[in-house]
């Protein structure tokens, strides 16, 4: 008989009230024990696999999420665990990343656009799209400013210099790639990340 | 890494050095117990720490900081003294028979050709081979020649005896002859040893030739391209292999092509350099592609409008005159030549040296967007923080926007990790409030500005207003469909060279691997080594096939390993000339009499019969890998001990050459750097397992488990300075100082260096003024900012300093 890991652990659980804690001689309590034993939270989750965020061994997790995936309902990451199938970490996973649950939810995730004026000692809540519009506004200025189309002995050199960019190796490829691309198109050669750093 | 983290279990020896695979990378470190556990392997560690990786070695030696060289010259010493190499690997497999030219010396600390004004080597010419009228290098295979690379080699590290190797490491001779005799033992064809190392090999100023050390060791063992060896890095984030990969880097761009520089003033000068042309016969000399991968690449980029006529749009590419790396930025700021900047998930204020260089660099610019999923020290930097941040919001000017994103959890896509295996990862939930993923931002910014340029104009359109962004949701695309772009497809039907009757790819098919790709613009593809991850066959990032047929930790079905799903990298080296296993113990790739063939995909053509004679380093021009790097490096042919920039003793080697000659050091730097009368004590800095960067101070569990700032010192410094443990120290170097609590250790023990005792502190990076930890100062407030010679990776590694004891830090006045 195949037993997924969630039948072992609902067996587990139910065999535990019926019979160890009963055997021991404990039989009102073991009752009591039976009837608090509550469904296994992760049974009615949804599992999806992903890598811990940390450190480049980039071990498999398991993140569970209540919540069904419908349309309109909000998913709610509520456990995440190593992913036993995964070659490498086999289901382990170190105090960071046994921890990463409280990276997802912690209390100093950025939520929305702000703004920082010159000289204020406060940041201000903005709109994405003042935001964004504020962004490439400050980058085209600055690009069409100080752009450098040649060089002193007339080479075409086409590059920009007094804005500078480090992006992130925590982002996918996908994302990265399309950082590198509009960041060059623009001729800024100031890109960066913690790669050399 | 040239193998990956499953191949470690296939070794006999591990040496752990310029790393702390055990705290820093404990999930991964497993397969180090699983290899002395079930392989009989054994563990060295080398650290000024007796870290926890040191406490399950079989053999644990301090070192100074930042003298790694020295040691591994005189092991190579020691090695070529006592005939403990793999001479056969060696001679066929490496340049060490290959002559070189009269000009190269080494003398006084200084190799030829260097220019005292310019601090370097502006004459290189004598760092080359002998060729002769064919352009073919010189070789003496009786290595007889006094100018064999393995004689010049020999003679370079004669000068570093066990008695020299003690007087600059602080390494005990007995425990260094030791260890030198468990490498040598590796020098068997039954036999490798795998290196693991990490930042505290990069992090100095000759960080580059710190790991050339370790590949010429593997190199004279005949421990490359074999099962349990080879040289790994161990890496630090989630996907800063892939970030490299694709070039988030200065002068690069995707696949380890290079931007053009101010001489290249056209795309035929460009690829003159790039010609890459054998010059030992017969040889593959893989970078002859280089023109395919890079006209590919344009075409990703720039679709229709890179065209043959007008040089694959060579011109959009910015030239470089000289590096814009992170010390650089930094410099540049702070002298006020930059208007804005950008962090996408960088905390630059806590990663950075000399903080207080990088919190003047901020406060000039007139804009910084900062886009992250949590608070940072970054973004605000121009908020008061008492001591730990002490500066008048009033008197910055700098508009700072900040951009919330996901996390890992929200999003999907891929991500490499340090074996180079690129994998899927599916999005969990959304994320909290108005977040967006970095894919969103980018595409939201790059409509903006097309928009701008095509209505208003500006400086250069061309290459933003045909930048290509065919998704089916441009405004958030689907990482698939990146993806699929990054790995590329044909743009027209592409005839069957062998037969133009067939079609080898017809229009829109994805490629199979990067041998198919064109120059002529009929082929497409953003970063030519991740070419085979995205087929016909699918997203093969997406594979989780967990088997490992042959049981030696290949997982070939498990994601995609570029390049071309290989697994250890230079793997056709693990046969002999013949193409046999060198043993049957280390088996991996051989040749089955029509193909190579093994458990592995070989680095190498697959039907390339051993007869042809072509070496096993196929990217190089010679077919063999070299002990003596030509003009690869900026600071010599071979590796050489010099100081860090903070220089705890005059060099004995050379007194008069005491730091690597060839630093770049920024005119605002000149007084950066201290002197061991003021600053007497040897700092390093280091991570804890509890915490990872800057991210999770943020995060409770993190918190609650190492919540405030520490600093380990020995119990001799301890008792000199008056220092129990938990008493507050303060911590100064020459660029400034910080606070922190005193941790009174038997981990760090001084050691006698050049006839001194040499104490070594400890100080882990992850504390600064926002999160859920105690506030702190930010530890690079101590840092110098000053890169290596090759690559600008800071100095985080070694470091003077005073230590005395003070009174606790103010309370802050910003409680959040």
């Amino acid at each position: 008989m195949a037993v997924t890991r969630r039948q072992f652990m609902k067996v587990s659980a139910a065999g535990l009230a019926a019979s160890s804690v009963g055997a021991l001689g404990f039989m009102e309590a073991g009752e009591a024990l039976a009837a608090g034993v509550r469904p296994f939270k992760l049974e009615r989750a949804t599992e999806t696999r992903n890598a811990c965020p940390y450190c480049a061994v980039a071990c498999g997790v398991l993140i569970y999420t209540m919540g069904d995936r419908s349309k309109n309902a909000r998913s709610e990451i509520i456990h995440i665990e190593g992913d036993p199938d995964h070659p490498v970490n086999r289901g382990t996973l170190c105090p960071r990343g046994a921890a990463a649950l409280d990276f997802v939810r912690s209390p100093n995730r950025l939520k929305y656009p702000m703004v920082r004026k010159p000289g204020s000692d406060k940041f201000e809540r903005i709109s994405w799209d003042a935001a964004m519009d504020r962004v490439a506004r400050l980058m085209k200025e600055d690009r069409d400013k100080n752009f450098i189309a040649k060089n002193r002995d007339g080479v075409t050199v086409n590059r920009w210099l007094t804005t500078g960019f480090f992006g992130t190796s925590s982002q996918s490829n996908e994302a990265g790639y399309l950082t590198y691309k509009l960041v060059r198109a623009t001729g800024l050669l100031g890109l960066e990340d913690q790669a050399r750093i | 890494m040239t193998n990956s983290w499953n191949d470690i279990k296939n070794t006999d020896l591990v040496l752990v050095m310029g790393g702390n695979a055990a705290e820093a990378h404990p999930c991964g470190f497993k397969w180090v117990v699983e290899a002395k556990a079930n392989n009989g392997a054994r563990l060295i560690v080398v650290d000024p720490r007796f870290t926890r990786t040191a406490a399950v070695a079989d053999v644990y030696a301090p070192i100074r900081p930042g003298t790694d060289i020295a040691f591994l010259s005189g092991v190579m010493r020691y090695l070529l003294g006592n005939n403990k190499i793999h001479q056969d690997y060696a001679k066929a497999y490496t340049n060490a028979s290959y002559l070189v030219k009269a000009g190269y010396k080494f003398e006084d600390g200084l190799f030829s050709g260097f220019d005292e004004a310019r601090k370097a080597y502006v004459d290189r010419s004598g760092w080359d081979y002998e060729f002769d009228e064919q352009g073919m290098a010189k070789v003496d295979e009786t290595l007889q020649d006094p100018r064999c690379v393995i004689n010049l080699l020999k003679a370079h590290v004669e000068r570093y005896t066990p008695e020299m190797v003690e007087r600059i490491c602080g390494t005990p001779k007995d425990k260094f002859l030791k260890i030198c005799e468990m490498i040598g033992s590796t020098s068997t064809p039954d036999r490798t040893m795998t290196s693991m190392y990490a930042l505290g090999w990069t992090q100095h100023t000759t960080g580059a030739q710190n790991i050339r050390c370790m590949a010429m060791i593997q190199l004279l063992l005949g421990n490359m391209g074999m099962p349990g060896g080879g040289v790994n890095a161990l890496r630090g984030h989630s996907n800063v292999q892939g970030i490299t990969d694709l070039a988030l880097l200065s002068t690069s761009t995707p696949g380890y092509l290079v931007l053009p520089t101010d001489k290249e003033t056209t795309y035929a000068d460009y690829m003159k350099s790039r010609a890459f042309k054998p010059i030992r016969p017969g040889q593959t000399s893989f970078w002859q592609n280089y023109g395919k991968f890079f006209v590919s690449q344009q075409k990703s980029f720039f679709g229709a409008a890179a065209t043959k006529d007008n040089d694959w749009a060579y011109d959009y590419l910015p030239k470089f005159d000289v590096g814009y790396d992170t010390l650089k930025i930094v410099d540049m700021m702070a002298a006020g030549q930059m208007t804005g900047l950008f962090c996408q998930g960088l905390n630059l204020m806590m990663a950075a040296p000399d903080k207080t260089k990088v919190q003047a660099g901020l406060s000039k610019l007139k804009w910084l967007v900062v886009i992250d999923p949590l608070e940072t020290e970054t973004a605000r930097f121009w908020e008061n923080h008492g001591e730990y941040n002490n500066v008048d919001p009033k008197a910055i000017q700098t508009e700072v926007i900040v951009l919330p994103t996901t996390t890992f959890a929200e999003e999907e896509g891929s991500a490499t990790n340090s074996s180079r295996v690129i994998m899927w990862h599916w999005k969990a939930a959304e994320g909290p409030g108005e977040v967006r993923s970095d894919m969103e931002i980018m595409s939201d910014l790059f409509h903006r500005l097309r928009t701008a340029y095509a209505k208003d104009g500006g400086a250069f359109p061309d290459p933003i207003l045909n930048l290509t962004w065919n998704y089916s949701n441009p405004r958030s695309p689907d990482a698939a469909e990146v993806l699929k772009e990054i790995n590329g497809f044909a743009l027209e039907d592409v005839p069957d060279p062998a037969d133009p009757s067939k079609l080898l790819l017809r229009a829109g098919q994805l490629l199979p691997n990067f041998g198919v790709m064109r120059d002529d613009g009929k082929t497409s593809g953003g970063c030519w080594i991740y070419t085979g991850v995205y087929t016909e066959a699918g997203n093969l990032s997406m594979r989780r096939d967990a088997s490992d047929p042959t049981g030696k930790g290949v997982y070939p079905n498990w994601g995609f390993a570029w390049p071309a799903n290989r697994r250890v990298l230079y793997n056709r080296a693990s046969a002999d000339p013949a193409g046999k296993p060198w043993s049957e113990r280390k088996k991996y790739m051989w040749w089955n009499g029509a193909r190579w063939t093994g458990p592995d995909v070989p680095d190498y053509a697959p039907t390339l019969a051993p007869d042809k004679a072509v070496g096993p380093f196929i990217m190089n021009p010679e077919g063999t890998a070299r002990l003596f790097a030509r003009t690869a490096m900026p600071d010599g042919p071979f590796p050489e001990h010099y100081e860090p920039m903070d220089a705890f003793i005059a060099n004995p080697l050379h007194p008069k050459v005491t730091t690597n000659p060839v630093v770049r050091v920024f005119a605002a730097d000149a007084k950066a750097f201290g002197k061991p009368d003021k600053f007497p004590i040897v700092a390093t800095s280091y991570r804890l397992t509890e915490h990872f960067h800057y991210w999770t101070k943020n995060a409770h569990t993190n918190a609650v488990l190492q919540p405030e700032l520490f600093v380990e010192m020995g119990e001799r410094l301890a008792a000199a300075k008056g220092v129990k443990d938990g008493d507050w120290v303060e911590v100064t170097s020459q660029r400034g100082s910080i606070k922190a609590k005193a941790c009174v250790t038997k981990r760090l023990r001084p050691i006698m260096v050049d006839g001194k005792p040499c104490d070594v502190l400890g100080i882990p990076i992850h504390y600064g003024f926002v999160g859920l930890t105690r506030k702190a100062h930010p530890m690079n407030v101590l840092t110098p900012p000053v890169g290596d010679a090759s690559v600008q990776t800071p100095e985080y590694k070694a470091f003077l300093v005073d230590v005395k004891k003070t009174t606790p830090p103010a309370p802050s006045p910003v409680v959040a």
